[in-house]
């Protein structure tokens, strides 16, 4: 909603060291998002995408670098990001808890930040259902509806805290690719509707380019930029795109730098072995 | 779905008729085994006579008073597990320096059954109904315990990070998160040890007491009436299975989110 959310990673390193075995998964990576921009990180598996978003949202801390949130340091070494309503993040295999029904779930955040009463969260949760096309399942419980809607629900549990920033870990993975041509309409209303900063993973590059204002492709691990493309089609998208020639250049171009470090990290794999 | 209609449904389901057919076999070749006395097998009393048995003991007092005995240490112990257990376990669960320093000492007690307390707790208590309740207590004491801190371990990290990043306080995390995730896991614990507490009730009160249907078995072997003993192996069964059943019951009322998957 205009209210900041820019994120600029500098220099962000990262080693872990599980019993004196370093591996370095972020090398002095640096990378600018603007506020409301929605950014897709694409890279191959294992090269250090999701430690980048885990130390954005807090779960993490930097060896090295810093990463500032409308200019104001989030994550420094030895200060890792408080995780917060203002960074929310929708997990790969989905987080919504089983116990709560979806309206509960949904109404969760506010409760927390204890900004709201339950009453009032109860209604914001029921508006936010019913915008976003979920009302039917606001009494069922997680494990009784598909996946692709608990997906929806858990983005929408997110939108109800108005982050300024929503970090997205290959969130629609595990979905067929109908329901995920359903998710990625419903994605798109609402980063519309709300112009988050978005920050999301995926391996998925039909996906990065569909949703992206920008895609960065990453390197293989340790990882750090290697490529950013301005993806410039308009808004609000649809499916169509898919076929536009500016399209079919971008995805090509994209390819191109994939492809070059998924190589480069299989090799590095069968080096390890 | 009301209860009458969920009865005749399952009076009417095929799994059911196949039971019963395994049900009708086993009482029938019973009852055949003791009528031709074939050795060993032959010297349980047959079907017909436990049935006897069973009519006469249900009218006598003596019987129920054995099930409320019985049923009161049970609930005695099983509750006193829960006061205790559950909140020790809870905060092993969450408390990574309470669990250093305190489960060393329960991993050593517990492998110790129950039962081998029997002496030294009759011993230790004034009471030969306090040291039963004593050991039913143990018995499942340690179940619950370990239930709830392997239910805490087991909870998943992205539940906690997802409740961390909707702004949750510490506090928040453990009311609305760690408490209903590892609930089912409590109710297990809860489940297993009522079946562990009949186990050790029953032969407690055969070693150290003359009430209880452990007891009214026991005499039923004593005083030669072999009847009573199945009578009495049958009761506290039906006993057990009773009251892991109201357990889980009450349980699905607390998880309804298990039941609708």
């Amino acid at each position: 909603m205009g209210n900041g959310g820019s994120i600029s990673v500098k220099e962000a390193t990262k080693v872990y060291d599980p019993d004196g075995a370093k591996v370095l998964a972020l090398d002095r990576c640096s990378l600018e998002i603007g506020p409301g921009e929605f950014s897709v990180v694409v890279g191959p598996s294992g090269c250090g995408k999701t430690t980048l978003l885990n130390a954005i949202a807090g779960f993490h801390e930097l060896t090295a670098g810093e990463i500032l949130l409308d200019g104001q340091t989030l994550s420094s070494p030895g200060k890792p990001a408080k995780p917060g309503s203002d960074r929310i993040v929708v997990f790969q295999n989905g987080a919504l808890f089983p116990w709560m029904t979806i309206l509960e779930n949904v109404a969760f955040g506010p409760l927390a930040q204890k900004k709201m009463t339950v009453p009032e969260a109860r209604e914001k949760a029921l508006k936010t259902l019913e915008t976003m096309g979920l009302t039917l399942i606001a009494q069922d419980y997680p494990g009784q509806i598909s996946s692709g809607m608990r997906r929806r629900a858990e983005i929408a549990r997110a939108m109800m805290c108005e982050p300024k920033v929503l970090l997205l870990d290959e969130p629609f993975r595990a979905l067929d690719a109908l329901t995920k041509i359903v998710a990625h309409q419903f994605l798109m209303e609402v980063y519309d509707a709300q112009k988050p900063t978005v920050f999301f993973i995926t391996h998925d590059l039909d996906e990065a380019i569909f949703l992206a204002s920008k895609v960065y492709v990453m390197t293989t691990r340790p990882a750090s930029i290697k490529k950013i493309l301005d993806v410039t089609l308009p808004r609000p998208r649809d499916y169509r795109l898919l076929a536009s020639l500016e399209y079919q250049r971008l995805k090509a171009e994209c390819q191109d730098a994939v492809r070059e470090e998924a190589l480069k990290a299989f090799s590095a794999g069968e080096r390890e072995m | 779905m009301p209860i009458t209609k969920r009865l005749t449904k399952a009076l009417k389901s095929v799994a059911l008729r196949r039971g019963l057919i395994s049900l009708a076999l086993f009482f029938i070749s019973w009852e055949l085994c003791a009528r031709f006395q074939v050795p060993i097998l032959g010297a349980i009393p047959a079907p017909t006579e436990v049935l006897a048995s069973l009519a006469h003991e249900i009218v006598s007092g003596y019987y129920w008073r054995s099930w409320g005995t019985s049923l009161a240490r049970i609930l005695t112990g099983f509750v006193i597990a829960q006061i205790l257990g559950v909140p020790l376990g809870l905060l092993l669960g969450f408390s990574r320096k309470a669990k250093e320093i305190v489960f060393p000492l329960i991993e050593i007690m517990r492998p110790v059954p129950p039962l081998a307390w029997v002496p030294v707790s009759v011993v230790f208590w004034p009471s030969a109904e306090m040291s039963m309740i004593f050991v039913t207590f143990l018995g499942a004491f340690f179940t619950v315990v370990l239930n709830i801190v392997e239910g805490i371990a087991a909870i998943d990290v992205r539940y906690l990070r997802a409740a961390a990043s909707l702004g949750s306080t510490r506090r928040d995390i453990f009311w609305r998160v760690m408490l209903p995730a590892s609930l089912p896991s409590v109710l297990v614990g809860m489940t297993v040890g009522m079946g562990i507490t009949w186990c050790v009730v029953v032969a407690a009160e055969m070693i150290a007491t003359n009430t209880g249907l452990g007891y009214l078995t026991w005499r039923g072997y004593v005083a030669g009436e072999f009847p009573l003993i199945v009578v009495g192996m049958l009761s506290i069964g039906l006993a057990g299975y009773l009251s892991s059943a109201l357990i889980r019951r009450i349980g699905l009322h607390f998880t309804p989110w298990l039941s609708s998957q």
